[in-house]
């Protein structure tokens, strides 16, 4: 029994919480009972907990204001560990046993806060734009600054830990989606559901229902709650309807896909025990039914941040769906009629009403003279002008205002209470039309917000269009429910009268002072945004409400303005003497309310994010002892470290090898296209900046391939294996975006070719062996064609059979030696592999990697596109004017571009060698070429460093790099100016370091 | 996210499946060499980008691998039309 006393809030009965299954959970490390049903908000009230956390930049005390997404204070830091959980709202917290949690900040504690000293102070020290003009200068202190504030001002933290917990995404189609499982999205889905077509229905809440949850309307004669079960179970028993609750759509994206988060465990506990605790449906609907409802609006009157001021409609939701009533002696200000249902609510609770609070002049209606026989002392004409308490409401200030709600015109009277239930009408939830850029209109017989015109097949029911009534949510939900199906009739449904007596529009209620000098009057409670601080924006020139908000914060943060928007743009509007209409609204965007990370990676993470790409003799580079380099998704061996050997050192024995005997590379990565059909060598000759007309089966040719604008853009060797038929390598980082491009071309500009493309670059093994044994090692292997260098010349191929295995092997090299590329199809190429190990083992074969590679063919002055180039070198800046045929009858692909004015002038960057004088050094790759050792600034850049190494065989540093005007400085000097204030000189020279003459691959 | 009605596997596919390739109907010119600086200029760098109704190109790269046309309005992401390599579009805003 002293659970129940512990529970002081609590009412003896009602609600559709589980007063058998008591649940222990922990706030702020004290002990605490709710039950089954409830939210961890809902229990926190039943307990008596006002203050539930500090605002953002004046550190006041904050309490619950709402009891669902629009809560903007209680944030809450949940579970402990690597579970922790930062920010949900407690409101949207489902209780179960053992839950703990804390608030997100207040140091030492929220209900004692230093920071609070400073908020104190800055209700004169901290206006709006505090940060910007306070923290801006010296510049260089903004992180220093930001460090501090961070840690002050900060809400929750994330875990330093993996997630515990696996998460999931799902794709969905259906004909017609519901969001929002309310009057309107039911009787939708009913609708839709019985017509046969495939409906989806999510709801964010943990049961469907909506509004009706809390409710005390009827439907069809019967209670509401009533009806809300027949319907969920007759839509559960469709199999063409799915039903989703506890799921959140949190964006809406073009053509009717839509982003919802099912939470799966979370109301079990903090990880699932099986499973996936959150799933992520990706959803392409046919028709979309909005039925998001609506969201109160708050107050905007001196101290409405205390803890003990509340949405009016979360305080009944409270009473009559989970059986709390959060106050003792409560105050009702209303600007419309839905106070009244509240007032009733309480007051049926057996709690006391103090006043309903009226701003309206002269109210009438059902539920206003429900409120007189009920003996409610109604005050007209009146309102909440400030509440008074200290960490919580003991007092409201009452004071009656003029029609136009501007100005106070009498007495105030104070008037004891300890709840300040506030409605000040509703907006209708439009942030999901927003995400596909619909823009929302003002309606001014609602005083809200309604969406715009959409390019989206979306349909709205109830009161998102500002239909609050719950018979004309039924009916609007019904209509577009058949609308959607193409149905001719709907459902009709009948509930009590629900005249209505017309609200005023009421932003901010005015004091006995003005907004300058009245304490502090807040619109947006998460960002700290006053009154004051949004009129003095204004007269500091903000006037575009997107401007405005990113002054004051207005509507930022996981809150999004969910409840301070509308109030914060009807006050710019009034201070720059402007319609709402005129000012406008800032867009909504996606999330609707935050998505856990997890939830968004899904599976995609650790070895999913991306896959893979494995050569063939993968496994062998493994087993001895390969370091990995990643090209592309390509696993590539980058250098092979013997014993404790530095990666220097590895590559400098790698090149050595390669040099004086024979070393072997895993070239399976580079890209592989095979061309067939008549028109093939057509094709490559207007692909090719070189001619292709005379190449005949049996040889290969280098290419070079460029953009229409003259920009190198791949290159590498083709084979013709026939003369209809060619093998184009590319690079391997490239060979996707090469395949696009000749596709472009053929399939647009030449489909009077007829060339066939076909990716094969997994279909072969490339074991590639260089160095002066290369053919004495072939020559063990394969003895079915002739090997000399007079029948089998560099830049030839051949069917050969090698180890027994059907191959092609080109005579081409990448490192400037002798050397041969095997290719074999790709199942068998580790046995290739192997079997050229075994047999080069009497040549102390050696296995090399990307690294080694790239020093041999920086050695001979080979280019890699995308190292050394980078889109803005044409092949005469790269030196390379030999491999442009001048006189091809075809314009080929980037010609015309040499003579533009920009691509033949001669002082473009010209990729160059560079030679440091001090021949100990590796001048850093990127660093920076300029004209002078003295560094002064600003200094003429001639280029920088493209490619730089340690040459293990000439025995000094060397490099690639772009200079200005680079092919006219040879034998220069020029300098590289390092981050650590070294500067290195380097002589400009030819790029080709080892054999100018090219005597060893022609051997 | 678009939803794209590929023309040749004659189906809507998600827009995962393809790639953006830039305004259709650039034809490359017949005789590049014949053209001024300024014409070669206009060819290889200017480009419409109207807000509003646009041809673009689009490629099935995820799937059939062919390129087609699109005729969507680049601020509301409608898309009216897609058609073949070589066809027309239906959609042009010019009053018929």
């Amino acid at each position: 029994m002293t659970n129940r006393l512990d529970q002081c809030n609590r009412m003896a009965e009602g609600g559709r919480i589980d007063r058998s299954q008591p649940l222990t959970f922990t706030w702020n490390g004290k002990d605490y009972q709710g039950y089954q049903g409830d939210t961890l908000a809902s229990a926190m009230l039943a307990n008596g907990i006002k203050v539930v956390g500090r605002s953002f930049k004046y550190a006041r005390p904050r309490g619950i204001l709402g009891h669902g997404a629009e809560e903007a204070n209680a944030l809450m830091q949940l579970g402990e560990g690597k579970e922790t959980i930062p920010n949900p709202r407690a409101t949207q917290i489902e209780l179960f046993a053992g839950l703990t949690a804390k608030a997100t900040n207040g140091w030492p504690s929220v209900d004692f806060d230093l920071m609070h000293w400073l908020g104190k102070l800055g209700g004169k020290m901290m206006p709006v734009g505090f940060y910007y003009k306070t923290f801006m200068w010296p510049e260089k202190m903004w992180m220093t600054y930001e460090k501090f504030i961070r840690k002050a001002a900060g809400f929750g933290h994330a875990s330093a830990h993996p997630d515990p917990d696996i998460y999931d995404k799902l794709n969905q189609h259906c004909d017609v989606m519901v969001v929002g499982a309310g009057p309107a999205g039911l009787a939708a889905a009913l609708e839709a559901g019985r017509s046969g077509k495939r409906v989806i229905i999510a709801d964010e809440q943990n049961e469907f229902g909506g509004s009706l949850l809390a409710t005390k309307e009827s439907i069809n004669g019967q209670s509401a709650i009533t009806w809300v079960e027949q319907v969920t179970a007759e839509l559960a028993a469709m199999d063409n309807v799915q039903c989703l609750s506890r799921t959140c759509v949190f964006g809406y994206f073009d053509h009717n896909f839509l982003a919802a988060l099912e939470r799966r465990t979370d109301h079990q506990g903090m990880t699932a025990t099986s499973g996936s605790r959150q799933r992520i449906h990706r959803i392409r609907a046919h028709k979309v039914v909005l039925a998001t409802g609506a969201i109160e609006r708050p107050l905007v009157f001196a101290n409405n941040d205390l803890p003990g001021v509340m949405l009016s409609s979360s305080v009944a939701t409270y009473i009559n769906r989970y059986g709390v009533v959060p106050g003792n002696r409560c105050v009702v200000m209303t600007t419309n009629d839905s106070g009244y249902q509240t007032a009733l609510d309480i007051n049926g609770a057996g709690r006391t009403v103090v006043a309903i609070v009226d701003t309206r002049q002269q109210p009438s209606g059902r539920l206003f003279e429900a409120a007189q026989a009920a003996g409610i002392t109604i005050k007209t004409g009146h309102a909440v002008i400030e509440a008074r308490g200290s960490n919580q409401v003991s007092n409201a200030l009452i004071a009656p205002i003029d029609a136009s709600g501007e100005n106070v015109t009498g007495e105030t009277v104070t008037v004891s209470c300890d709840l300040i239930a506030v409605a000040g009408g509703w907006s209708p939830v439009v942030h999901l039309t927003c995400h596909t850029g619909s823009r929302p209109k003002w309606d001014e017989t609602i005083a809200g917000f309604v969406p715009g015109d959409s390019d989206q097949d979306q349909y709205l029911a109830g009161a998102i269009t500002g239909e609050y009534t719950t018979l004309g949510a039924l009916q609007a939900g019904a209509k577009m429910g058949a609308l959607v199906t193409a149905s001719e009739t709907s459902t009709s449904y009948a509930c009590e009268d629900e005249s209505v007596c017309p609200p005023q529009a009421l932003y901010l209620v005015p004091h006995t002072k003005s907004v300058s000098r009245a304490p502090k009057q807040f619109v947006d409670f998460q960002n700290d945004v006053t009154a004051a601080g949004i009129a003095l924006a204004n007269r500091e020139g903000f006037e575009s409400i997107e401007h405005v908000k990113r002054y004051t914060a207005l509507g930022f943060g996981t809150d999004q303005g969910k409840t301070g928007n509308i109030n914060g743009m009807a006050i710019t509007a009034k201070n720059l003497g402007k319609t709402i209409a005129e000012t406008g609204t800032t867009i909504f965007r996606p999330a609707y309310t935050p998505v856990t990370f997890g939830a968004l990676g899904g599976r995609d993470i650790g070895e999913l994010l991306d896959p893979a790409r494995h050569t063939a003799m993968h496994v062998w580079h493994q087993q001895h002892g390969a370091e990995f380099e990643n090209v592309g998704q390509w696993k590539r061996p980058w250098y092979y470290p013997k014993g404790n050997e530095t990666m220097q050192e590895a590559v400098n024995r790698e090149c050595l090898a390669v040099r004086n005997s024979v070393g072997m590379l895993d070239a399976s990565t580079l890209g592989k296209i095979d061309i067939q059909g008549p028109d093939a060598r057509e094709f490559l000759n207007r692909v090719y900046t070189n001619a292709w007309s005379k190449l005949a089966p049996g040889k290969c040719r280098y290419g070079l391939m460029l953009k229409e604008d003259g920009m190198v853009f791949d290159d590498g060797v083709t084979a013709c294996i026939d003369d209809n038929h060619f093998l184009m390598t590319t690079t391997s980082g490239g060979a996707a975006g090469v395949l696009s491009w000749l596709e472009l071309w053929l399939q647009t500009e030449w489909p009077e070719l007829e060339v066939y493309l076909t990716s094969v670059t997994d279909h072969w093994a490339t074991c590639s062996f260089s160095g002066p044994n290369a053919r004495n090692l072939l020559a063990k292997l394969c003895d079915d064609i002739d090997l000399s260098a007079e029948a089998f010349k560099f830049m030839d191929w051949r069917n050969a059979t090698v180890a027994g295995v059907k191959a092609r092997i080109f005579r081409i090299s990448f490192t400037g030696e002798l050397a041969f590329e095997v290719n074999v199809p790709a199942n068998k190429g580790l046995y290739m592999w192997q079997q050229i190990m075994a047999a080069g083992e009497e040549f102390g074969i050696t296995p090399y990697g990307t690294e080694s590679m790239h020093v041999l063919r920086a050695e001979k002055g080979y280019i890699i596109v995308g190292q050394d180039t980078d889109g803005s070198l044409t092949p005469q800046d790269c030196g390379m004017d030999w491999i442009v045929a001048k006189n091809k009858d075809f314009s080929f692909l980037g010609q015309r571009s040499f003579s533009r004015p920009d691509t033949s002038r001669e002082d473009r960057k010209h990729l160059v060698g560079l030679k440091p004088k001090d021949p100990t050094v590796v001048i850093p790759e990127g660093a920076q070429i300029v004209p002078h050792a003295e560094v002064t600034i600003p200094m003429p850049m001639l280029g920088h460093v493209t490619s730089s190494y340690w040459s293990a065989c000439l025995g000094h540093g060397i490099a690639l790099g772009t200079v200005k005007s680079g092919n006219h400085r040879m034998g220069e000097t020029v300098y590289c100016p390092l981050a650590d204030g070294r500067v290195l000189a380097a002589e400009i020279c030819s790029p080709v370091f080892y054999d100018p003459q090219g005597e060893r691959h022609h051997d | 996210m678009l939803h794209i009605y590929c023309p040749y596997c004659e189906e809507m596919r998600e827009e995962e499946e393809f790639s953006y390739s830039g305004e259709a109907h650039i034809v490359r010119p017949k005789d590049p060499k014949s053209l001024t600086d300024d014409e070669w200029g206009d060819y290889l760098f200017f480009r419409t980008n109207p807000r509003g109704l646009h041809h673009e190109m689009w490629h099935h790269s995820a799937g059939c691998r062919r390129y087609f046309n699109v005729t969507r309005d680049t601020s509301t992401y409608r898309i009216y039309e897609t058609y073949k390599i070589g066809e027309k579009p239906i959609v042009t805003g010019e009053k018929s």
